[in-house]
């Protein structure tokens, strides 16, 4: 399971890449693994609009389930992935990289040290398993 | 209480080659491998895809009586399926609802010069043992659940008959669709192969010997390594079968919805008297309450089964199966809908998380393949 150094996440299975106060979200490589094949994507939260974390910002549907993907932070939405919706099979394929789903402006930076680092996930994830 | 779930002998197989496993009808299935439902659906469609079914039932009727027997359970006319055939069927309650449906071969046998050979569904096998067994009095038959002993896998795809005629004995290019033979495959493992399946797609059922199912398997698999054929797990079994419109027991036929209303009129024979063939007479008549419809989305949505369907913002029926289809590319569905609106091009909503979203109605079977264009 791919578990990039450089990404905070979720017990939920999102990560957010942080660079300044622009965090980028999407969801793991476990997590897609999980889902199996992604064939809906819908982004349910539009750019400038303003989030707290935990709202949902993003739906997903699998061959077997539907899930929903939730903000790791609060803040403005700066952008979201337009194109993702149109090509659903991007998150099994590069779940890291092109399968990001939103860009958002961090509002309170210390929301951040509630998230796991790489080794944290991966722990998390040993446990469940 | 828990419920102890049955292994196939090809379990083991399943785990060592990246099988996830999951409980299906009481037994332990591999829902999909490594490559992911959607690559294992297009392997089937452009080669060729290997099933694992052994979890499905089969039940043997022996006797003088068999025929007369097994007519007056199935809604078929088992009359007219000649020696080595097979033909679709419903076993139906008095009501016309449906116990299951199944597969009926008739095939040689020492004794009384045929035998007829039924493939049930997993889940029903149980239900209709007991049920044939229940109505055998008075009829000189012998009904025998024979699954444990007979492995049952598929081999479907536009390769399939290709690949398999170079492993067995017979010329399988000469065996016509809906029929049975009766072979060898790799010199020695005698097996029955039934041109038929459940994808839409040529090829084959096959029934052997539970020991050689292994064997079987992997020299399949072996043969057909450099025309990509694959492992197909039960995800893609079900979206295959979806493509194709063929219902599925417990979603377009169960006991509470009628072959009438799953437009399975090809399955009924109602010139001659079966258990429910009354009250399908007496649907005929009246105009069955629903009917299945096939939908697409208009709006992007999938949706799934138990899902609400509305028309002009009021409930009108509920979605029996639905999904991403991977061969056409588009987000479909199948529905029980009011017979009155149970037409092409009906403009329909599907509820999807309490959101109306936006469908209409369009013709089954979704997928036609290249060989019966």
């Amino acid at each position: 399971m791919n578990i990039p150094a450089d990404l905070k996440y979720t017990e939920n299975d999102e990560w957010i890449r942080v660079d300044g106060n622009t965090g980028t979200v999407g969801i793991s490589d476990y997590a897609q693994d999980q889902l199996s094949d992604i064939v809906f994507v819908e982004i349910i939260v539009a750019e400038g609009e303003t989030h707290k974390k935990g709202e949902s910002c993003a739906t997903l549907e699998s061959v077997k389930a539907a899930a929903d993907i939730y903000l790791p932070v609060s803040g403005k939405i700066l952008a979201v992935n337009e194109s993702l919706p149109d090509k659903p099979e991007l998150v099994n394929s590069d779940p890291y990289g092109e399968a990001w789903m939103v860009k958002i402006e961090i509002e309170d930076a210390s929301e951040l040290d509630g998230l796991l680092d790489a080794a944290g996930y991966q722990e998390f994830l040993a446990k469940k398993a | 209480m828990t419920e102890t779930l049955k292994r196939t002998h090809l379990y083991e197989w399943h785990l060592n080659h990246g099988g996830r496993i999951v409980p299906f009808a009481g037994w332990e299935m591999p829902v999909q491998y490594a490559t992911g439902p959607t690559q294992e659906h297009h392997a089937t469609r452009q080669a060729a895809g290997l099933f694992d079914i052994d979890h499905m039932g089969q039940i043997e009727v022996r006797g003088s009586d068999a025929e007369a027997f097994v007519n007056q359970m199935v809604s078929y006319d088992v009359g007219l399926i000649n020696m080595h055939e097979a033909h679709y069927a419903i076993l139906c309650y008095q009501d016309g609802t449906c116990i299951d449906d199944l597969f009926v071969y008739k095939l040689p046998d020492p004794e009384f010069g045929f035998k007829l050979f039924l493939a049930v569904n997993a889940s029903n096998r149980e239900k209709d043992f007991t049920w044939l067994n229940m109505h055998a009095r008075g009829f000189d038959v012998q009904v025998d659940d024979i699954s444990d002993e007979t492995y049952m896998l598929a081999f479907q795809g536009p390769k399939a008959t290709e690949i398999l005629d170079r492993l067995a004995e017979a010329d399988l290019n000469a065996v016509q669709r809906f029929t049975a033979v009766q072979t060898k495959l790799f010199n020695d493992v005698p097996v029955l192969l039934g041109r038929t399946g459940y994808t839409g797609e040529d090829g084959f059922e096959l029934f052997l010997p539970a020991k050689s199912a292994v064997q079987v398997w992997e020299g399949i698999l072996k043969a057909g390594e450099a025309e990509g054929v694959l492992p197909i797990g039960l995800a893609a079994r079900d979206s295959l079968r979806f493509e194709a419109s063929m219902p599925l027991y417990g979603h377009e036929i169960s006991a509470a919805i009628t072959p009438l209303e799953a437009r399975l009129g090809f399955a009924l024979s109602l010139d001659k008297p079966f258990s429910g063939r009354e009250a399908l007479l007496k649907q005929k008549l009246e105009g069955p309450p629903q009917l299945l419809v096939g939908f697409e989305m208009v709006e992007r949505g999938v949706p799934r089964e138990h899902y609400r369907v509305l028309h002009e913002g009021v409930e009108v029926g509920h979605v029996t199966s639905g999904m991403f289809s991977p061969t056409t590319n588009r987000y479909l569905g199948m529905a029980l809908v009011k017979s009155e609106l149970a037409k092409v091009g009906v403009e329909i909503e599907i509820e999807i998380r309490g959101k109306p979203v936006k469908a209409k109605t369009i013709k089954r079977p979704f997928y036609v393949p290249a060989y019966r264009r």
